[in-house]
């Protein structure tokens, strides 16, 4: 007997399911079926973190000997693999002078956290926790 | 679209939309929600700002 996509759904970890959920946004949901959910979170979630690029933001380092930069470093590190992209190619430096850098940083910071939230999210559904 | 408003309204259509397809499952509910969220970030910002404006930061 084959098993149908949501066996082979339901036998997957939720801790590989809500790991692919942080390295690309919304792919947890889509990977469980929840199309339209993951294909808001796939276009919303990057979009927001492009926007802070462009509004001169900055990808905070991890300061331990500052504890507020590091929290900063920690919910820019939520958005997955946009992040890792962009330190790669030497995106998000900040412009401290510009009109627009505490914006940047705003929309950085936010689409980190709001990706973590749907990552716990789709951990839940892995778990049967949500319906 | 820099300006202090434009870029508020953004970024409350952003959190609108992606906490209201989070936290329901129906399009039509989703819309609902995402509405007033984004009805009440932008009126309580308008309304702090408002209150704000006459303080000498």
């Amino acid at each position: 007997m084959r098993a149908t996509a949501a066996d082979r759904v339901q036998s997957t970890n939720p801790t590989v399911i809500s790991i692919a959920a942080w390295l690309v946004p919304g792919a947890g949901h889509l990977w469980q079926g929840r199309r339209q959910k993951g294909a808001v979170f796939l276009i919303a979630i990057p979009l927001m973190f492009a926007i802070g690029l462009w509004l001169d933001g900055r990808l905070f380092p991890f300061e331990p000997s500052q504890p507020l930069v590091a929290l900063a470093a920690f919910a820019s590190v939520g958005n997955g693999l946009p992040y890792f992209l962009a330190a790669a190619l030497g995106l998000g430096k900040g412009i401290v002078t510009s009109a627009t850098y505490d914006y940047g940083n705003t929309f950085l910071i936010v689409a980190g956290l709001l990706n973590m939230l749907v990552a716990l999210d789709a951990y839940d559904i892995a778990l049967g926790r949500k319906g | 679209m820099t300006s202090h408003l434009g870029l508020m309204v953004v970024f409350s259509v952003f959190v609108s939309v992606i906490f209201a397809v989070l936290m329901r499952d129906e399009p039509r509910d989703q819309l609902k929600l995402g509405a007033r969220l984004l009805g009440s970030f932008v009126g309580v910002a308008l309304v702090l700002a408002w209150l704000i404006y006459p303080l000498p930061l």
